[in-house]
């Protein structure tokens, strides 16, 4: 396989947009064209969840491509859940990594406010059992609340651990331009205060309203591209250098141990492998916080902590930005925003904004190795992706 | 014979109760008092509610207009029986309530203004309306609707209102729903937050000046921005259409 590389990244801001579904798209995508300096694209991958559900719009590619007056360029959607973005990533890389493509775009974009947040969380739902969970109601909160009471009686993760998950992405969210929530929050105002009961109510116990991502619009882009693309641009290299993918069965009961993310584990192991790196080699993270438990299990398989002790490396700020494992200085979903689609490659933008040394008040020292976890379904399907600046 | 005009439609003011000031805590550590504006002050609300009479968002246009007008009436001694609170962090006004004394045991609530979002501002000023009208008041409901999709979230399904479609409404003619004293102590350990005495140096603070609000709703960014726009490098365009949008109305 050819090696691949980065060469431009594009990001709108998140939180609600009012312009349509394909020009989210097409925004970040033309900000990557500008920052590699390169308008010739051989490809356009489009990764969106809900286009066809919440916006009336289907074929997105070929909105976007045409938008983009790219076209005869080659264009397709790619849904595949929360983990849209990351599966488009892994599809550019393997066009150039196959030889088929030297340039391709890779962008994603959401327009969830589009409906309420009731209707939102019901589509989201639409990717769990149809006739094992849907139907009995189940929803993504519902699913994360499950498996942070068992994570909980069997860790020893309490409301606290929750909470300072919540507080640390949402205030690393205010580093952030172009974050969702740009409001700080603090623990004495979501847990200790007598008011706290009120300000940050149980969705699905033990999880409270500050546990969970917001709903939120938005695009992200990367442009993938081959290393002899890469020698003509002026831009700092980075290469994806490790991509892994794993599923695991679409109803969550149907697991030996619930508490346990395998599919996480081996995506990251693959990812890693790959890139030949140990998760110590890595110095800058963004994990799929959805909800604050899962950046805690998450952190844990990928293998920066030992199983049942990432919510300890929280309580030492280990994952602080200028902690040894600094995850979600982005905000993460919880700060930054989930628009589901685009999430993937969000992850991807801050991941090589920070290993080029852009990332301005949220930069991590010397960062040279990122990775990102895109967690699909309830961790039914996962990819992860390492990211080495080169040079 | 001279006709003392004024008198005649001026409304006689039924005596009220004046709202207790409470203090709290919000998710963001920040302190907020809720406390009763004076006649005197609403010159200073007026100012800072008409530019959302532009915000075409989430209802802020209409609901800014209403308010407007309320306040405009009872500073002019044009509604009878109205009142109406205020939330101050740091002295900057997050949102304004107010409401109605029907009858000694009805009440009827007009509108609730959040000027600050994504902190439940306008939900503890809602409550603190609701605590007015039945712990402080002591009607026994209070007549309520929902202007928008928010307010349907926080009054609707929070507080699970009664039906008293029966009665119109003041606002629009609608159907009626109420909050009776029985759904209030329902929502009461839920929804209902505040410490009481507010601190002498925060009550000062807040009474001292009604600040205007540094974050308040803005409009909707054009739809067309992004076509319009060669690049939007970084969202950089829609930032400084926002940004000019807002100029926009500071200066009109």
């Amino acid at each position: 396989m050819r090696d691949v590389f980065v060469a431009g990244i594009g990001i709108t801001s998140f939180g609600r947009l009012e312009y349509p579904l394909a020009e989210i798209a097409a925004y970040p995508a033309m900000m990557a064209m500008q920052d590699s300096g390169v308008s010739s694209v051989d490809q356009v991958y489009v990764a969106n969840m809900g286009g066809a559900r919440l916006n009336h719009q289907t074929a997105l590619a070929s909105a976007v491509v045409d938008t983009l007056s790219l076209t005869p360029a080659g264009a397709a959607t790619i849904e595949n859940g929360p983990a849209s973005g990351a599966a488009a990533i892994k599809e550019g890389f393997l066009a150039v990594a196959s030889g088929m493509h030297d340039v391709v775009l890779v962008t994603g974009a959401e327009r969830m406010r589009e409906v309420n947040a009731l209707d939102a969380t019901d589509f989201v739902a639409t990717l769990t059992h149809p006739i094992a969970e849907y139907i009995y109601g189940v929803t993504l909160p519902a699913h994360a609340a499950m498996f942070t009471r068992l994570y909980m009686d069997k860790y020893g993760v309490t409301e606290r651990h929750l909470a300072m998950v919540g507080v640390k992405n949402q205030n690393n969210a205010m580093r952030n331009e172009f974050a969702h929530l740009q409001q700080p929050i603090t623990i004495d105002g979501v847990l200790d205060s007598p008011e706290a009961f009120t300000n940050n109510p149980f969705v699905a116990e033990p999880l409270r309203f500050f546990d969970c991502c917001p709903v939120s619009d938005g695009g992200a882009c990367i442009m993938l591209v081959s290393a002899d693309v890469m020698k003509g641009l002026d831009r700092p290299a980075v290469r994806l250098a490790g991509v892994g993918q794993a599923t695991d069965s679409h109803t969550v009961a149907e697991r030996e141990d619930p508490t346990e993310l395998p599919a996480v584990r081996l995506a990251a192991a693959q990812s890693f492998g790959m890139a030949g790196v140990e998760p110590q080699d890595i110095d800058v993270a963004e994990l799929h916080d959805a909800f604050t438990i899962l950046e805690i299990a998450e952190s844990e398989e990928v293998g920066f902590f030992a199983k049942g002790e990432g919510h300890l490396a929280l309580e030492k700020g280990e994952t602080e930005l200028g902690g040894v494992m600094p995850i979600n200085v982005s905000g993460g979903l919880k700060g930054r925003g989930h628009p589901v689609g685009a999430t993937g490659i969000a992850q991807a933008y801050e991941i090589v904004h920070q290993l080029r040394g852009e990332a301005g008040d949220r930069q991590v020292a010397d960062a040279r190795i990122g990775f990102t976890c895109n967690f699909g379904g309830f961790g039914n399907n996962v990819l992860a992706l390492t990211f080495v600046r080169e040079g | 014979m001279s006709v003392d005009l004024e008198k005649t439609l001026r409304p006689v003011e039924s005596p009220m109760v004046p709202y207790p000031a409470k203090y709290m805590m919000l998710a963001s550590g920040e302190t907020m008092v809720i406390r009763q504006a004076t006649r005197d002050e609403i010159p200073t609300l007026l100012e800072y509610v008409e530019p959302l009479m532009r915000v075409e968002r989430d209802y802020y246009d209409c609901v800014a207009s209403r308010v407007y007008s309320e306040l405009l009436g009872w500073y002019r001694y044009r509604v009878q029986d109205e009142y109406v609170l205020v939330a101050q962090i740091d002295g900057e006004l997050a949102a304004i309530v107010n409401g109605r004394q029907v009858t000694p045991t009805l009440g009827m609530s007009l509108h609730t203004l959040a000027l600050r979002r994504g902190l439940r501002v306008g939900a503890h000023a809602f409550a603190a309306k609701m605590e007015y009208h039945i712990d402080i008041l002591d009607h026994d409901e209070v007549l309520v609707v929902a202007e928008s999709p928010i307010g349907f979230r926080r009054w609707m399904i929070e507080y699970q209102l009664a039906e008293r479609f029966e009665t119109p409404h003041e606002l629009g003619g609608v159907p009626s729903y109420a909050l009776t004293r029985e759904l209030f102590d329902r929502a009461r350990a839920k929804l209902v937050v505040g410490r009481r005495p507010v601190p002498a140096e925060l009550l000062a603070k807040a009474e001292e000046a009604i600040l205007p609000p540094s974050d308040p709703p803005t409009p909707p960014m054009d739809a067309l921005a992004a076509t319009r726009a060669a690049y939007d490098a970084t969202g950089t365009a829609l930032i400084q259409q926002r940004r000019r949008q807002e100029r926009e109305v500071d200066h009109a």
